[in-house]
């Protein structure tokens, strides 16, 4: 901050290769080291699903690697329930963890919310590389857990930890769910396959990724509040920092509950401790308490792990996308040429969005065992987030009409966002109720509901950023043609899969099971079924597309310039990529709000925000001058 | 791109309204008492949700249809700000419906869940374990003999810990189908051994879970005899899929009958029924 005095003072860049691009404190590069973590993370969660439906949908074929890779969690190639069940488990835990909360946040959030505002970096950026090194080490201890399970020599030496540690049950890693929910996992190896070895490494894995994601948000927060440049008010800054700030806050909030939960359920494991284990049980045969295999528990609370898993879980899901409504404001207002329709009422839907999430979690427990009291307040609490959710959707709307859209890959993908975020948004009234959760609950209308809002949109946001940012990032644009054809195929694709799932879960469908093929009530759904799986196949094949543009544009991309989109905020001030201290050692100063394009009047379309000439109709009301 | 994108979007919007509307893959048939009113408010919430699902995605789009950059300098978007009072508008609107919703929804909820069961209702208690279900049956004296997990032992067939000890419990039947009579309040006990469970018969319309460490009561009446599907629908381990069992809604008088048998007759007798009744077809 000693450095936002106009002048020449620059912090010079590191010129050997690991301090520039291995343990680099540049923000950009962490941020771009963020986005290739997701980027490997969601080839594994994506394989994880086609799996997945290749077992639900063509049972017993056989498949060698998979008999290579796991000889025990799939005989002769064949998937096995338990191989079924753990990578229900471990796709959930990858996304939700090191891809909807990686890329989002520590990837574009990084990479951009101190640009956007007009800093040189981080406030901390030797904890912005820390939190990020600690999310790898996270990334890799989750990987572990899915060999230590299912590799018996790997299983074999973990095993030297201790007893709880051993491995090598066969499945592919833990069976839980993302979820985790206590006795079954906390028991350990007693409760069958996939609660050994992989299990702790899960726990683990959990426990260290709260800690970087709580560096990053601290770093987030005290940038945000401290570093923004002169005259970047908070009502000028643009939409996407308001989002990776609350996300921040969010984060910050809700990480530590999670990280306790998770050093209780270790010790339940390891130490023989009863947090969520009750007296009495009695599992494979074995009495608590009487044999060695099997300590006593007594006094725990299967449903306290419930708590505090949701007191995170929820808002867990804001956090995943509220980085994706910032990006997909600021990218349809840029590519509508029009500023974005009801700023303030955007900031404050973010704000509640973010508060409500804090006191929805128990809509995931309506049927747990709590009080059906409690379950009447969580129940109209969660349909009122509805509202803020709703006016944001509003707003979007309200941005393109009248607009003069240009549609590039970058729209297409926020256009792709807001259908999406409402087709998978608008059921959660009918999962938000707790009469209607009687029949829904951990249902495919669940699966579908939160894939198509939390998974699916949010990773429309994702690439829509990546279209959008990318010729900042790397200098060159990404190919547009590829990148239609990829939207295309995506959009409809992900329509064809999360759709049918609603009407799979009306008909009572369960999630998470290895097979459908004993009960009579579900004959009917087969060929929806079926419709999935191809679906699934075609639509994760197209991400091909994707990568091949990503790596291709990186060296071969036609070259952007500064400002390609003509777009307004400080991002497009600098050049393309930023220099390591982003503005060259002159930080700009900002005069207008984030989005005035068509100013009756202005030369250009559109006024950037540093832009001292430009004159800006004053009633506007809401960006007032800051002097 | 701009009218594909909107003819790409309606195209998705009609299809998916039709994927639920032809009600092909819908609720099977309901037989619980709470049911007709749990169905209705679901159908008046995805009307609510179908109404607004279309309408944003019609209006979105025709926003995509409609307004193309031309690339001709000088014709530009409309500039404006917003409007607070159409902030205003919608917010009110979409919270009165939303909350409207969400006080509707209660009722079902409150008639299910918020009162014990009356007397004179038939009870079971659920004991579920790692891929079975275990229901036990007062018998002909009407008292539940004691149970304790230390004298649980699945080798010889005393899943539930039944104390033989007990007067209570010599006439007690367990098995692992759920016999109860229609038209008449059932009460649930559930418990579980080992990890948690959920009973779910769809026809039934509720979920809950099932517990270690504690005894959650339901209660409700089921109203058409037959046979019905019982599954576990909280993930519980390797063969989760697999925990699948049957409910059984007898005639009053065949459930008194059942009721009086001792341990192997009583089995001996849940067998037949399960094959004299066929599953529903719809």
């Amino acid at each position: 901050m000693s450095e936002t005095h106009e002048g020449v003072h620059r912090h010079p860049a590191p010129t050997s290769f690991i301090r520039k691009y291995i343990f680099s404190v540049d923000h950009k590069v962490i941020g771009i080291q963020y986005i290739m973590l997701a980027l490997a993370a969601v080839i594994v969660g994506m394989l994880m699903s086609l799996l997945m439906r290749i077992n639900l949908s063509w049972p017993n074929s056989s498949w060698t690697i998979l008999e290579t890779l796991f000889p025990t969690g799939a005989p002769g190639g064949v998937m096995t329930p338990e191989f079924y069940l753990s990578l229900v488990t471990m796709h959930g835990t990858i996304m939700v963890f090191f891809v909807l909360t990686t890329a989002p946040q520590g990837g574009f959030g990084n990479y951009f919310l101190p640009i956007q505002i007009g800093a040189e970096d981080m406030a901390f950026p030797v904890l912005n590389m820390l939190s990020f090194w600690v999310t790898l080490v996270g990334f890799i201890v989750i990987l572990l857990a899915i060999f230590v399970e299912g590799n018996q020599s790997l299983g074999e030496w973990f095993a030297a930890l201790g007893p709880s540690f051993r491995g090598g049950s066969g499945t592919v890693g833990p069976i839980g769910g993302w979820t985790g929910y206590a006795p079954l996992s906390a028991l350990g190896r007693i409760a069958g396959p996939g609660q050994g070895a992989g299990m702790n490494l899960w726990v683990i894995s959990i426990a260290i990724f709260c800690v970087g994601s709580l560096l990053g948000a601290l770093n987030f927060i005290t940038t945000l509040l401290n570093m923004r440049t002169k005259g970047m008010s908070l009502m000028r800054m643009p939409l996407t920092c308001w989002a990776w700030f609350t996300t921040a806050v969010l984060a910050l909030l809700s990480f530590p509950v999670l990280l306790g939960g998770g050093i209780l359920l270790l010790l339940d494991r390891v130490a023989g401790t009863s947090f969520f284990i009750p007296g009495g049980l009695y599992v494979s045969g074995i009495l608590s308490g009487s044999h060695p295999n099997f300590p006593l528990h007594t006094g725990g609370s299967p449903i306290l792990w419930q708590h505090l898993f949701w007191f995170f879980g929820h808002p867990e899901v804001y956090i995943a996308i509220l980085p994706g409504m910032g990006a997909t404001s600021h990218i349809l207002a840029t590519f509508a040429r029009k500023p974005v329709f009801g700023y303030r009422a955007m900031v404050f839907a973010i704000f509640a969005i973010g508060l409500l999430g804090f006191f929805v979690w128990g809509h995931h427990m309506f049927i747990s065992g709590m009080s059906p009291y409690s379950a009447i307040a969580f129940s109209i609490l969660t349909l009122s987030i509805g509202v803020p959710s709703a006016v944001k959707t509003f707003n979007w709307l309200g941005t393109l009409w009248g607009s003069r859209i240009r549609f590039t890959c970058a729209m297409l993908f926020a256009l792709g966002f807001v259908s999406l975020f409402v087709a998978g948004g608008i059921t959660g009234l009918v999962l938000g109720q707790s009469s209607l959760d009687l029949a829904m609950h951990d249902s495919y209308f669940v699966t579908a509901h939160f894939h198509l809002v939390m998974g699916v949109a949010s990773i429309f946001g994702m690439f829509a950023a990546t279209y959008f940012w990318f010729p900042k990032m790397f200098g060159r644009l990404m190919d547009e043609r590829i990148g239609r054809i990829h939207f295309w195929l995506t959009f409809v694709g992900v329509y064809a899969i999360f759709v049918p799932f609603h009407t799979m879960g009306i008909r009572g469908m369960p999630r998470r099971f290895a097979s459908f093929a004993e009960y009579e009530f579900l004959r009917n759904v087969d060929p929806l079924v079926l419709l999935v799986s191809v679906a699934a196949v075609i639509t994760i094949t197209a991400q091909l597309l994707f990568y091949f543009n990503v790596f291709w544009s990186i060296f071969k991309g036609k070259k952007a310039g500064d400002n390609p989109w003509e777009a307004t905020t400080l991002e497009w001030n600098t050049t393309s990529p930023p220099p390591h201290d982003n503005f060259a050692g002159v930080l700009p100063t900002v005069y207008h709000g984030p989005y005035e394009f068509a100013v009756p009047g202005a030369p250009k379309d559109f006024v950037m925000q540093t832009d001292i000439e430009a004159e800006v109709p004053a009633d506007n009301g809401h960006n007032g001058h800051k002097h | 791109m701009g009218r594909v994108l909107a003819v790409i979007i309606w195209i998705i919007t009609i299809l998916s309204v039709v994927l639920f509307f032809v009600r092909k893959w819908w609720f099977p048939e309901a037989i619980s008492q709470h049911a007709p009113a749990l169905d209705r408010q679901f159908m008046i919430t995805i009307v609510v949700v179908g109404i607004s699902f279309t309408a944003a995605q019609f209006a979105l789009g025709w926003a995509v249809w409609k307004f193309r950059d031309t690339g001709k300098p000088g014709d530009r978007a409309l500039y404006t700000h917003g409007s607070n009072r159409l902030e205003v508008l919608w917010t009110v609107i979409t919270a009165v419906i939303f909350i409207a919703l969400a006080v509707m929804g209660q009722s079902v909820w409150a008639s299910l869940r918020l009162h014990d069961a009356p007397p004179g209702s038939y009870t079971v208690e659920a004991v579920a374990q790692q891929f079975q279900w275990n229901f036990h049956y007062a018998g002909a004296d009407n008292k539940f003999g004691r149970t304790d997990p230390a004298l649980i032992d699945d080798g010889t067939l005393n899943f539930i810990g039944l104390d033989s000890a007990d007067a209570a419990a010599r006439d007690d039947a367990v098995t692992s189908a759920l016999a109860i009579p229609v038209n008449r309040p059932v009460e649930l006990r559930l418990r579980s051994k080992d990890v948690i469970h959920n009973f779910w018969v769809p026809q039934l319309r509720f979920k809950q879970d099932l517990v270690p460490g504690m005894e959650i009561k339901v209660n409700f009446v089921a109203n058409k005899v037959g046979k019905y599907e019982l599954a576990c629908a909280e993930l519980c381990g390797q063969l989760h899929f697999k925990m699948k069992s049957y409910m059984l809604v007898l005639p009053e008088d065949e459930l008194a009958a059942l009721q009086v048998l001792p341990q192997e007759q009583f089995q001996a007798r849940i067998a037949e029924l399960l094959n004299k009744y066929p599953l529903p077809t719809n």
